[in-house]
């Protein structure tokens, strides 16, 4: 017993100062991509050609449209345009409410609305998810998992996942949807109550990501449930998740 | 004994050319496997391709740990062909993925069921005659069943109740005591040994960082060590170093999980929540290396795409000193509370012989007092001249599985510290050329599960004509199986999580 206090004082406090303090971010991280469309070389389409998910689509004389949802931000656009006109920043807030704010086309990046009027009454203070993965490779899983630790606290919101759709309020989805988890997915929809939510996360999830047009998934949770949520990334940073989450439920104060 | 058949050896990391494999008929082939692995062989690899004239043909790796050379032979089994499985158990797993994926039937095996319930490739009729209005479908097969007299069946899966996987576990019980588990897995099956015929090309490297998201550095590694095999590449001393690097943070972060998940099925909280903080501490060291806290990017073929400045370097040694001595507080309390002890001792036993027989890997095999680890067998990279010491245990239950995780966590964190002491200056990525056509590389790693194998065959383009995929969960599931025999059943999420095995490494 005195060893386990002993070693309680000694591991500390360690749970971030967010939402309160800024999140601490690694130097390499990377965010929500900028394109900087001035620097472009007319004809060039060095950034679309490297992309493993072709989420870059030339739009329009000189305009281009990155879709957020199938990018892996993997940097290999940015290290193949020779102009610098497209970085990644240390933004990671990134998630939004509908599949078409995630194409971007200028410099913007994705806002969530909060709920609204009785969902916000529902779900605002209390919000009980249950996970699926459905072909998720077990990246987004893990660091959906990790906001539980003492690190993130997700309880302190509100927010906590249980082990049975009936008691739960949404799912928070993970994986392209493998045509193997189809059934299983729809059961598991069917068996929440509603009113209910639908958060997505990970490439995966949005759009089949890298997965996209595999003839063994659906292309993303959207194929077979109404999504509320989408959050990018492959996997998503933590705080991106955790971000998402409470900007739905209206518990930040964005700038 | 006459008609074995003399196999091709060489070694991991060199390519070979394929006329060079010896094809040999049926019989000698299974003799060769039975033979080489009733004395000490562990098959590494068995899969099919699909020659010039349409037939299959099986190849086999062996490994030979003694020697540190590998052996490979192959057959043209035709339609059908005696199974190796009920002479060679470690075969099970490998011939109904042949049988799945090829639709060439193991006569004779013991358990010729669906690994991951997709049609043969090329539209090949399958060994499981199916219709258009019945689909192979996930977790449809008929289970073992055991009858009598308070004999019950527990079902379990595919969505189960935490943030895990899908796999679908069935149970035969007399009373809370197991006598069967069945794990019927498939639920991830996203296609990628299909996608990967024809490849690399730019979406190859990522489906390795994502063929099993947390062992993202032990496949990308394994990826990257069989393209500059076969195309010539030499990697820079500082790359490999800051490879290995990155190979046990992996493993720290993994093992740092297990351990606190451990303590959480046993109600142990302090452990339980330390640990959870902790495991990310090591993510976020991975994140230090190349933004990404799973190591996505950092390895590519030729060596790695970031460097570590002076300043980094520092930053990395001080975050893991102090990560390493929390971890010893934490852990620490495990093997001192007689109630953690209770229920870790003489649960999920597995026996050597078992082990051995279905070829397991990784720290459930070291668990069972086997030195079985790549970094020793067939060291790779850094670990050709900087040894570390093979962590065993022998009492095969889960606290063993447990404390060999723990001795791997210490001689990681030793090794880090030695590599960041004397990191080679240089360069970090060297040029791979193109891929040599018409040969065979095998490329081992121990990620954190155990052996990962990576077999590449190439075509007279040096395309890929077949890339196999061994990920350490797809033989290690049957030793689960095998663990919860006269178990009680509510000691399952305890077993499950000693193993901890990848579902969508073995779904791929």
């Amino acid at each position: 017993m005195l060893k386990i206090l002993q070693a309680r004082i000694r591991q500390g406090h360690r749970t971030v100062a967010y939402p309160r303090g800024e999140p601490v971010l690694p130097p390499r991280f990377q965010g929500c991509p900028h394109f900087d469309a001035g620097r472009c070389k007319a004809g060039c389409t060095a950034c679309a050609e490297v992309c493993p998910t072709d989420c870059i689509q030339r739009t329009g004389r000189d305009g281009w449209q990155l879709d957020l949802g199938r990018c892996l931000f993997c940097g290999a656009c940015a290290r193949a345009c020779a102009a610098g006109a497209l970085t990644f920043t240390q933004e990671y807030r990134m998630a939004a409410r509908t599949r078409g704010a995630l194409l971007l086309d200028r410099d913007s990046v994705p806002k969530v609305e909060a709920l609204r009027g009785a969902m916000q009454n529902i779900f605002g203070r209390s919000l009980k998810l249950r996970q699926v993965s459905a072909g998720g490779c077990n990246a987004c899983e893990a660091d959906v998992n990790v906001l539980g630790t003492i690190v993130y606290d997700l309880g302190r919101f509100g927010i906590q996942f249980v082990a049975s759709p009936r008691h739960a309020d949404g799912l928070l989805i993970t994986g392209p949807v493998t045509r193997a988890m189809e059934l299983a997915l729809k059961k598991t929809w069917d068996a929440v109550p509603e009113p209910r939510l639908v958060i997505v996360v990970g490439a995966c999830a949005i759009s089949g990501g890298l997965y996209r047009d595999q003839a063994e998934t659906l292309n993303g949770a959207g194929a077979l449930v109404p999504v509320d949520l989408f959050i990018p990334g492959c996997p998503p940073h933590p705080m991106t998740i955790l971000d998402g989450l409470l900007q739905l439920l209206g518990r930040l104060k964005r700038p | 004994m006459n008609g074995a058949a003399q196999p091709l050896i060489f070694h991991p990391g060199t390519p070979v050319r394929v006329d060079r494999l010896p094809c040999v008929p049926v019989a000698g082939f299974r003799e060769t496997v039975i033979r080489d692995v009733e004395q000490g062989a562990r098959l590494a690899a068995l899969f099919g391709l699909e020659t010039a004239t349409g037939e299959i043909e099986l190849v086999a790796i062996l490994a030979h740990p003694e020697r540190g050379v590998l052996a490979a032979l192959t057959t043209r089994p035709g339609a059908a062909y005696p199974a190796l499985t009920p002479d060679c158990p470690q075969a099970q797993g490998f011939e109904r993925e042949v049988a799945e994926q090829w639709g060439v039937l193991p006569q004779g095996h013991p358990w010729l069921k669906p690994l991951r319930f997709h049609p043969p490739f090329g539209k090949r009729p399958s060994v499981w005659p199916r219709t258009q209005a019945e689909p192979a479908r996930p977790g449809m097969i008929n289970f073992f069943q055991m009858t009598g007299e308070e004999i019950h069946e527990v079902a379990v899966g595919p969505v189960h109740a935490g943030i895990i996987e899908p796999g679908h576990f069935r149970f035969q019980c007399h009373g809370e005591q197991v006598f069967h588990l069945e794990i019927s897995l498939g639920y991830q099956h996203r296609g990628v040994e299909r996608s990967l015929i024809g490849a690399p090309g730019k979406r190859t490297i990522h489906f390795m960082e994502t063929l099993c998201g947390d062992t993202t550095i032990g496949h990308a590694m394994a990826y990257a060590q069989a393209l500059e095999a076969l195309g010539a590449g030499a990697v820079p001393s500082r790359a490999q170093a800051l490879r290995a690097i990155a190979l046990e943070l992996e493993r720290l972060a993994n093992h740092v999980g297990d351990l606190g998940a451990l303590a959480g099925d046993v109600g142990f909280l302090p452990t339980a929540s330390f640990c959870g903080r902790i495991r990310g501490d090591f993510l976020n060291l991975t994140a230090l290396l190349c933004g990404n806290r799973f190591g996505r990017g950092l390895i590519r073929p030729g060596g790695v795409a970031f460097d570590l400045d002076e300043a980094s370097a520092d930053e990395l040694r001080r975050r893991l000193e102090q990560a390493g001595r929390d971890i010893r507080s934490a852990v620490d309390l495990l093997w001192g509370s007689p109630s953690v002890m209770a229920r870790f001792e003489q649960t999920g036993t597995l026996a050597p012989e078992d082990c051995r027989a279905l070829g397991l890997v990784g720290p459930v095999a070291r668990a069972c007092g086997l030195e079985r680890d790549v970094r020793y067998e067939f060291p790779f990279g850094v670990y050709c001249f900087e040894q570390i010491p093979v962590s065993t245990w022998t009492s095969g239950d889960v606290f063993a599985r447990a404390y060999v995780r723990w001795l791997e966590i210490q001689r990681s964190l030793d090794f880090i510290y030695a590599q960041l002491a004397a990191l080679p200056k240089g360069p970090i990525s060297g040029a791979v050329g193109a891929l040599m056509p018409e040969a065979l590389v095998v490329s081992l790693t121990e990620g954190w599960r155990g052996e990962i194998v990576h077999v590449a065959l190439t075509d007279a383009q040096g395309r890929f004509r077949r890339y196999k995929v061994v990920d350490p969960s797809f033989h290690n599931w049957m030793g689960l199986a095998l663990a919860m025999r006269r178990q009680p059943i509510s000691d399952f999420p305890l077993c499950n999580k000693s193993f901890n095995l990848s579902y969508c490494g073995h779904d791929l």
